[in-house]
């Protein structure tokens, strides 16, 4: 426990915002999926989103770049607002990078291939170069030796760093992970989380829904508790995973942990 | 005994493989198991074989012991009864058709002398599809690809040279305009705009450029080409005379022949030698007379030029004070008929005098128009750099159907796939067009759309339109194709997890970056079965067009059995016709599934 708030510690957190979200609302035709949502997230903040299925934590993330449009309220992101202009869009998607549960890389390019496209095609980066970032990202993920091949001939867990290391190439500034690994085997769970909490490590400003308890309790330095579309209860990893404060997160803790 | 004591079952060490057994492997094993597996199975097996060999039996023979030397169907027939007996005429087929036609079912009334030309295009398009067929070919042979669609047709039509160039031209004006709007108002004006600026350049003005370059080229030479003709004139009459010289003597040796089968037939002798040596010799006079009529078409065409440039500077004074003309009576008509352009439009009412007065005038106009016409055609006869050209209803054959193949799937392919995309498009009006379309062209046999391409859509267009006919039924194929491969493509996307849209989008692609790189090359994929089938079903409905007249090699087939010479031929025909075609469907779909395994990146 001392040892995981030392390293919690060491990384820094700075006073600039990263991401801002202010009386935002969203609504599936006439589901409101997001209630009244606000929220601010620090350069260099670690943010684990939790809650049971159908509470909205993946639209959440979703939201904030734009794969789920919202209808009201505001989300600024790195200083520009979400609207529907596609040049900010495209401005704030560039600099904010997603992993998604089912990894989507691109079936029919390499590796290196998948990691090289929106480096050369959205920032107009040399090839070489492009493919020189790529290589240092994937030995960072522990990779190297798969470049070449294709994400069909690679497992789930070397698929999902591969996915890590895609998005990193864009060189972002927040990273967002949408239930990275509930589509592992146990057994690659903890390869896709220890190159996240690397990554943690280094000060990345990430966002990341998953269920993941031990690594909320490590790296996080909040924890969100979503439910029916709300923000039901943030706070501290260790607050919150031992004094859950409502009602309805001490249930989802009782049910998550009590097996 | 517990059953934990018992560990017999547990392997200590692992095993190695063994071979499978002999019967279950190899040739033997392969029959056993596929055709002799049981006694009902050893029975239909039998009885398939039999009819497999009964069939061969027949058509074999019929393949291989055909007649290729005859000049009609009648010899065709003597030489099978000699070989064979006269109960079995049948058992043989009659090449010979295929031997004595084989240049109308390739290439129609194309002139023989220009056949290099569409041999040229056809292997041009071999080595311009190559790169885009096959990858690891040098990355320059793509401007050969690039170049393609320019040059070919040029090669096809002829005229003059700059015509693809005008062409081509189109291109850049519309890829400038393009990239100077989408700078300015974004990419989808910048998309219409070059579009329309091509459009315009290619209907307004790329025509006039072109004839008025010939037009000048026509008037300098003009002078010169006198002296050339009167040089050249008296040695193609001598050519001709060399012909005719060839001629003669083949025609004499081929009456004098025919006589001879003529008497054997009547004294019941064997002819089939005689058949056979006549064969080559009736060919031979064939093309021969043939070279003689364009050599004489040749030396009239001189004359007629020569005068007509002779009568030039009268013709144009003529033709000035025939336009000064038709100027005036059209100003003097009066005012119930002063727009009128033909007697028949005049309303019930209008006197009989006014209707002379307008056939009057309309009738100076006429003559003022074909006199300006046969000017400047003369200008541009002289002035020609090029090729000569080509009608396109000379065009024929096989090469029209390859023609119209080749165009409609080089340009449904990409026009399907922006009907795809609109019909999946969030934008609603660019949506409803599309699906409009779509269902529209899908709803309607393919001959209708071909008749109205051949009939109907000059009505539409303003008078005096000179709309090609092969442009014109090409446009039709091209369009109902396209409607079926949006389909066929728009399967392939709905097969793709929204996934990959996401993701490309999370990483910042836009919507054409994310179609190009991520989409399209993934959904043309899963589509490449359907979008090969319907290239193969287009490249067949090419010979639809015989029904409108264009003489395809299924027009063809038509016409030579309607000749006294081939009439009652039908197998040899259609059968060699089916043979090409299959050859070309074959080739597509072996291709096809070169390109599955080739792009085949799952394990």
């Amino acid at each position: 426990m001392s040892d995981s708030a030392t390293a919690r510690k060491q990384m820094s957190v700075s006073d600039e915002v990263a991401i801002e979200i202010i009386n935002m609302n969203k609504w599936y035709g006439a589901f409101h999926v997001l209630k009244d949502i606000n929220m601010t997230v620090n350069r260099g903040e670690r943010i684990v989103v939790c809650g049971p299925s159908g509470s909205g934590k993946s639209t959440l993330i979703r939201c904030m770049n734009r794969l789920e449009v919202h209808q009201q309220g505001q989300i600024i992101v790195d200083g520009t607002e979400l609207s529907s202009d596609l040049k900010n869009i495209d401005k704030i998607r560039s600099e904010v990078g997603m992993c998604f549960q089912h990894f989507n890389l691109f079936p029919h390019l390499t590796i290196l291939e998948n990691c090289t496209l929106a480096p050369i095609w959205v920032r107009k980066t040399p090839r070489k170069e492009a493919e020189e970032t790529a290589m240092h990202f994937l030995e960072k993920v522990k990779i190297p030796e798969q470049a070449d091949k294709y994400p069909g001939q690679l497992s789930g867990g070397q698929q999902q760093r591969v996915a890590i290391a895609r998005s990193l190439c864009m060189k972002p500034r927040i990273m967002l992970f949408d239930e990275p690994t509930s589509a592992l085997d146990p057994e690659m769970i903890k390869e896709v989380l220890d190159t996240m909490i690397e990554l943690a490590e280094e000060g990345m400003t990430m966002i990341c829904v998953t269920h993941e308890m031990g690594f909320a309790r490590q790296v996080a330095n909040r924890v969100i508790f979503m439910d029916q579309g709300q923000v039901v209860e943030q706070n501290e990893p260790e607050e919150f995973f031992n004094n859950p404060k409502s009602e309805r997160t001490q249930l989802f803790l009782s049910q998550i942990l009590g097996h | 005994m517990s059953i934990t004591s018992d560990q017999s079952y547990v392997r200590t060490e692992m095993l190695t493989e063994k071979a499978p057994p002999s019967t279950n492997v190899g040739i033997i094993g392969w029959i056993r198991a596929n055709l002799f597996s049981s006694w009902l199975n050893v029975v239909l097996s039998l009885l398939a074989m039999y009819a497999i060999y009964s069939t061969l039996a027949y058509i074999l023979p019929w393949v291989f012991g055909g007649v290729w030397n005859a000049t009609s169907l009648t010899e065709c027939r003597i030489v099978i009864a000699e070989a064979i007996g006269d109960g079995h005429t049948a058992g043989r087929a009659c090449w010979a058709v295929i031997h004595e036609r084989f240049w109308q079912l390739m290439y129609g009334f194309y002139p023989s002398d220009q056949y290099w030309r569409p041999n040229l295009a056809l292997i041009l398009l071999f080595v311009a599809i190559a790169p885009v067929l096959f990858n690891g070919l040098p990355k320059k042979m793509l401007l050969i690809s690039v170049a393609f669609p320019f040059v070919a047709p040029w090669l096809l039509w002829g005229g003059a040279i700059w015509t693809p160039l005008m062409a081509f031209m189109g291109f850049v004006i519309g890829y400038f305009v393009h990239k100077f709007a989408s700078k300015i108002a974004g990419s989808l004006v910048g998309i219409i705009l070059g579009t329309v600026s091509a459009l315009l350049w290619w209907l307004l003005f790329s025509s006039a450029v072109s004839q008025g370059i010939s037009h000048m080229i026509g008037a300098s030479r003009m002078s010169g080409e006198i002296e050339r003709l009167e040089t050249s004139i008296p040695l193609q009459e001598a050519e001709v005379g060399r012909h005719q010289a060839i001629v003669d003597p083949l025609e004499g040796q081929v009456i004098a022949i025919q006589e001879e089968i003529d008497a054997a037939v009547s004294a019941e002798k064997p002819v089939a030698d005689l058949i056979r040596t006549k064969t080559p010799l009736y060919l031979t006079l064939g093309s021969a007379s043939s070279d003689l009529s364009k050599e004489q078409d040749m030396l009239n065409v001189m004359r007629a030029r020569l005068t007509a440039i002779k009568s030039l500077p009268k013709d144009e004074t003529r033709s000035q004070q025939l336009a000064d003309a038709a100027i005036a009576a059209r100003a003097a008509l009066p005012a119930s008929v002063a727009k009128l352009t033909d007697v028949k439009e005049a309303n019930l009412g209008t006197s009989a005098e006014d209707k002379d007065q307008l056939e009057a005038a309309l009738k100076v106009e006429g003559e003022s128009g074909s006199l300006q016409d046969r000017i400047e055609t003369l200008y541009q006869d002289v002035g020609l750099v090029g090729l000569k050209p080509v009608k396109s209803r000379d065009f024929g054959g096989l090469m029209l159907a390859v023609l119209l193949g080749i165009t409609g799937i080089g340009l449904s392919f990409p026009l399907g796939i922006v009907l795809a995309l609109g019909r999946l498009s969030d934008l609603v009006i660019v949506k409803a067009l599309c699906v409009g379309f779509i269902e529209f062209i899908r709803g309607v046999p393919l001959i209708t759309l071909l008749f109205v391409a051949s009939v109907l859509l000059n009505y539409f267009l303003p008078k005096g339109t000179e709309f090609d006919i092969i442009l014109r039924v090409m446009i039709m194929i091209t369009i109902f194709a396209a409607a079926y491969m949006a389909e066929v493509i728009r399967g392939g996307l709905a097969a793709l997890p929204k996934g990959q849209y996401e993701a490309a989008d999370a990483l910042g692609l836009d919507y054409w970056q994310a179609q190009r790189l991520i989409i399209m090359p993934q959904a043309l994929k899963i589509s490449i079965p359907g979008i090969v089938s319907t290239f193969i079903g287009l490249f067949k409905d090419t010979t639809l067009v015989s029904i409108i007249a264009l003489l395809d090699i299924l027009g063809w087939a038509k016409t030579i059995q309607a000749t006294s010479d081939w009439n009652g031929v039908i197998w040899e025909l259609y059968g060699f016709i089916a043979f090409v075609f299959f050859i070309f469907c074959f080739s597509m779909s072996r291709y096809s599934m070169y390109l599955e395994r080739k792009l085949q990146t799952g394990h």
